[in-house]
């Protein structure tokens, strides 16, 4: 067994233990720490194949992102998660079931497809000369560039669906409003009483 | 010197993640935030399956489209946390159950 072998082993049992924790665990925000966990670890993996782009990538969006995200949602929702567990064995035997069944399905398909069982060289996507990223690069900003933009796009609705979907109009919230400041007019706000003395208003 | 690690491993590991994230799914059915955990685990799965694939037969358009899942799965992740957030202040809870609640 060599490193390499050896790694692979490590990380993909502790990515495998980390993502049965993340759908296991009681408290949600563990959850979510397991999922960092089973990131980091398939980025590891994702670089053992010279994926280093992918694989850093994975750590900056997936960890650095999406799962901050998941953390400030489950911290700032104020929920009950004892009683979002009731029912939880109820729908063990079925989900094992279907788990199975794909699971067994999955690796009969790889099973018959006949993978090569032992690789001649390091596994190299990316020609000679050329690092990970600068590969990539070469393809996305050419061959891909439509696609790009679309994800830029993707982004972009993502923004805005998320932000109009979370902000709200406060009508008891007190705001500034400059236009209503600039046009008070004195004649609008100001009355001279007259005033008698000894007697006030 | 042969490099030890054949694809069917990767392989292999991919399908037992993404087995695990459809577990998730049935296993977590009251709570919204789980499934979507779970979702990025099958994301995940699919996104080592695509780099594997990319890496073993060396072409690197699998690497470019393990990207666009990657700006997806956090496009999505977005906007599904943000349905979860106004769900809750809509109804207090967020529990999958009540959601067939909203049709109509």
């Amino acid at each position: 067994m060599t490193a390499a072998l050896f790694v692979f082993y490590v990380l993909a049992l502790v990515t495998v233990a980390a993502a049965v924790m993340v759908i296991a665990a009681r408290n949600p925000v563990h959850s979510v720490l397991f999922l960092i966990l089973a990131f980091f670890n398939s980025a590891g993996l994702l670089i053992l194949i010279g994926a280093e782009l992918v694989g850093m990538l994975l750590v900056v969006v997936y960890v650095g992102a999406v799962a901050v995200l998941f953390m400030f949602v489950v911290m700032m929702l104020d929920i009950n998660f004892v009683q979002l567990r009731e029912g939880f064995l109820q729908y063990l035997p079925l989900g094992a079931l279907v788990g199975l069944i794909l699971l067994l399905e999955l690796v009969m398909v790889i099973g018959t497809r006949a993978v090569p069982t032992t690789v001649a060289a390091m596994p190299q996507a990316t020609p000679p000369g050329v690092n990970n990223t600068e590969a990539l690069g070469r393809l996305l900003y050419t061959d891909y560039f439509y696609l790009f933009q679309a994800a830029g796009v993707i982004l972009l609705v993502a923004i805005i669906g998320a932000i109009t979907l979370t902000l709200r109009h406060r009508p008891d919230a007190r705001r500034q409003d400059i236009a209503a400041q600039v046009h008070r007019r004195p004649q609008d706000t100001l009355e001279v009483r007259k005033v008698r003395p000894r007697s006030g208003i | 010197m042969s490099f030890p690690i054949p694809l069917s491993h990767y392989l292999v590991l991919a399908a037992v993640l993404f087995t695990i994230g459809v577990f998730g799914i049935f296993l977590n059915r009251k709570n919204v935030i789980v499934i979507l955990m779970s979702i990025e685990l099958l994301l995940l799965a699919i996104n080592i399956n695509f780099v594997a694939f990319s890496a073993y037969l060396g072409d690197l358009a699998g690497q470019v489209f393990a990207l666009f899942v990657l700006t997806v799965a956090a496009a999505e992740a977005a906007i599904g946390l943000a349905i979860v957030v106004v769900y809750f202040r809509n109804r207090g809870s967020i529990e999958v159950e009540d959601i067939h609640l909203m049709r109509g």
